[in-house]
């Protein structure tokens, strides 16, 4: 009898009759029974394709322009011409052209929530490799050397940790200003590595206490050889768990400083900053805030699911900070 | 014990240090001249250069950091460049209603979090279950700014049951119109909790389950509901405490995005017009405020579970 025969439920029989496997094939085989969390994965990857082909979707498909204004323009709605922006300034609903409506210059809402996505995942992308980048370096150095070094950054890292993590980022943009979207992904990358820095130097420090790292200096390993052949593969887990939800919390983050005006500037859409302008008319065009939020939602959502499933298939871990 | 107390306290203190230094270097960037910004567009040179004197802006950035310690050790916090207002006493007008806003959030999400997470718990993988886990799910990934806009065009302009923001004192309007204001911005900022909350105690309450002395209580007859309320929950929802105690301490230092859909004018709005002005006093001030809370819920814990927690050591 094989082992996938057996009740996958019962780890006993699997025990005994189960050949070597890899760990990441167990790992991969339990992500891939999370039907949540593979639905997660297909949503975002369907975005991604739709952010990078937006250049060509939205004017072939869509037939519109994110960033034309049709404030003078007249659209056929039931066989009668109605303006895109009416006199009074109110633009067109949720319509045949305009299937989410247009925005107060009479841009198409669901062309700027598609380039909307292109801003806002690779600018949650950037900051995350740079918080993986910084918090990775901190976290080896003070879990791998402990000492001076560590209580140094120890303490900074609790420091920036006791920092509301929203006033950091405001704090931050508002003094590099520009708003270019290489700040927003510094600025990102700056308030989101101590958790990942934390998180490294606690493995690590369990890590180097382990018989394999002994083994390997008895044998004469050198700090390099440890740390890059050792230690580095058993923190692949925890990274990749960190990573997807810290886009997650990218992704909000974004948005919160666009919405505050001091992430991405317009008329470069962010999904944040289409939820600012059309703020002061939530009550008569809604079309303008809900869909961007919409957006912000499915995405986040989707990406807690995936990094969910992949702690659960990896190892039961963390929580994940909120914004208020 | 007394030595290990001390120590961390002195860490503690070194923390809010740092964060001083943190925000004051992230400010030492700003080109702009703060006393420019006092003195106003048409000031001449010399009132510019007394007001300088006068703030001690002229003297080296290494001095000026230190003597803004001194000075908040004390309790003097100084005053806003924008609004001439004494930090401390901008501070302690918003208080009050970040105070308020916290207040009524915790009680909704606690009321949500804790009955979804124990019944999803007791009854693993049931509609019920996967149900609250979505709603749990969508807790935690929503926009807090979006959440509020929405539920303002709904129960505000739509249905019209609550006012469309602004915050009513006590003083004034009484507690009726106090919470009337405020309920929105309750349910907003709880619902963002309220999701992990849901989590947090689903998790701990089927990892206590689990474990061998409710075994051990079931085995001896009690009761399904003796055991979930005697023995399970007691132990499930200590972590849920402290997580609530970190939670409540972080939105002591303001919720800038809440506060500013619904136009409370609480620290959250304070410290994002100061940053925004480039006020420097006001935004140390609001700064080192909320992380003070921060620093403080961290100790806590920490001495709380040293004594509870037997198997914590102590390194003196």
């Amino acid at each position: 009898m094989s082992a996938t025969a057996l009740d996958p439920g019962s780890a006993a029989a699997e025990q005994v009759v189960a050949p070597f496997r890899s760990p990441w094939r167990d790992t991969l085989r339990r992500f891939g029974q999370d039907r949540w969390a593979l639905a997660g994965l297909v949503f975002l990857l369907a975005l991604h394709l739709l952010a990078l082909g937006a250049p060509w979707f939205v004017p072939h498909v869509l037939g519109q322009d994110a960033f034309r204004q049709h404030m003078m323009d007249k659209i056929t709605v039931a066989g009668r011409p109605v303006d895109v922006v009416s006199e009074d300034g109110l633009p067109i609903g949720p319509s045949p052209g305009f299937p989410l409506g247009a925005d107060l210059s009479g841009r198409d809402v669901l062309s700027r929530v598609i380039y909307g996505a292109r801003v806002s995942l690779l600018v949650s992308l950037l900051g995350t490799a740079l918080a993986l980048a910084l918090g990775l370096v901190v976290g080896l150095i003070s879990g791998f050397y402990r000492g001076i070094a560590d209580t140094i950054l120890s303490r900074f890292v609790d420091a920036m940790m006791a920092i509301p993590i929203l006033l950091l980022a405001i704090a931050l943009a508002s003094v590099l200003r520009g708003g270019s979207v290489w700040i927003v992904i510094l600025i990102l990358g700056l308030v989101n590595w101590t958790y990942l820095a934390r998180i490294i130097r606690a493995e690590v420090l369990s890590l180097r206490e382990r018989d394999f790292v002994e083994a390997a200096r008895a044998v004469g390993a050198g700090d390099a050889a440890i740390l890059f052949r050792h230690l580095m593969p058993n923190l692949v887990g925890p990274v990749i768990v960190f990573a997807t939800l810290s886009m997650a919390g990218n992704i909000l983050l974004e948005s919160a400083l666009s919405f505050l005006g001091v992430g991405i500037q317009p008329p470069v859409p962010s999904w944040g900053n289409m939820i600012q302008e059309g703020m002061s008319f939530y009550n008569v065009a809604w079309w303008i805030t809900l869909f961007p939020g919409l957006a912000i939602l499915l995405t986040v959502v989707s990406f807690n699911l995936v990094g969910d499933g992949l702690r659960d298939a990896i190892e039961p871990g963390s929580r994940d900070r909120r914004m208020s | 014990m007394t030595a290990w107390l001390v120590r961390r306290l002195l860490w503690s203190m070194l923390v809010l240090v740092i964060v001083s230094g943190v925000t004051f270097t992230i400010f030492f960037a700003i080109p702009a001249n703060p006393a420019e910004l006092i003195a106003g567009k048409y000031a001449s040179k010399q009132t510019i250069a007394s007001i300088e004197k006068r703030l001690g802006l002229d003297q080296p950035k290494p001095v000026q950091f230190v003597r803004f310690l001194g000075r908040a050790a004390i309790g003097d916090w100084g005053f806003s460049y924008t609004s001439q207002q004494q930090v401390r006493e901008a501070i302690g007008q918003a208080f009050p209603k970040t105070l308020s806003l916290t207040f009524g959030a915790v009680v909704v999400w606690l009321l949500l979090g804790i009955p979804i997470g124990v019944i999803s718990a007791l009854k693993p993988r049931s509609l019920w279950d996967r149900l609250a886990m979505i709603f749990a799910l969508i807790g935690i990934s929503a926009p807090a700014y979006w959440l509020g806009l929405v539920f303002l065009k709904v129960f505000s302009d739509m249905l019209g049951w609550f006012p469309l923001g602004d915050y009513a004192e006590i003083a004034q309007g009484g507690w009726g119109a106090w919470a009337h204001h405020l309920a929105l911005p309750w349910v907003t900022l709880a619902l963002l909790y309220a999701g992990w909350y849901a989590r947090m105690t689903r998790a701990e309450v089927m990892h206590v389950s689990s474990m061998d002395y409710v075994r051990t209580a079931r085995a001896k007859g009690l009761s399904p509901s003796t055991v979930v309320w005697k023995h399970v929950l007691r132990n499930a929802l200590l972590p849920i405490v402290t997580m609530l105690g970190m939670d409540v301490a972080y939105l002591f230092g303001g919720a800038v995005l809440t506060e500013t859909v619904f136009g409370i004018p609480g620290i959250g709005g304070l410290a994002w017009r100061a940053i925004r002005q480039r006020d420097l006093p006001m935004v140390m001030g609001t700064v080192l405020f909320a992380a003070i809370f921060i620093v403080v819920a961290n100790l806590l814990v920490d001495i709380v579970y040293t004594f509870l927690d037997p198997r914590i050591k102590v390194e003196a």
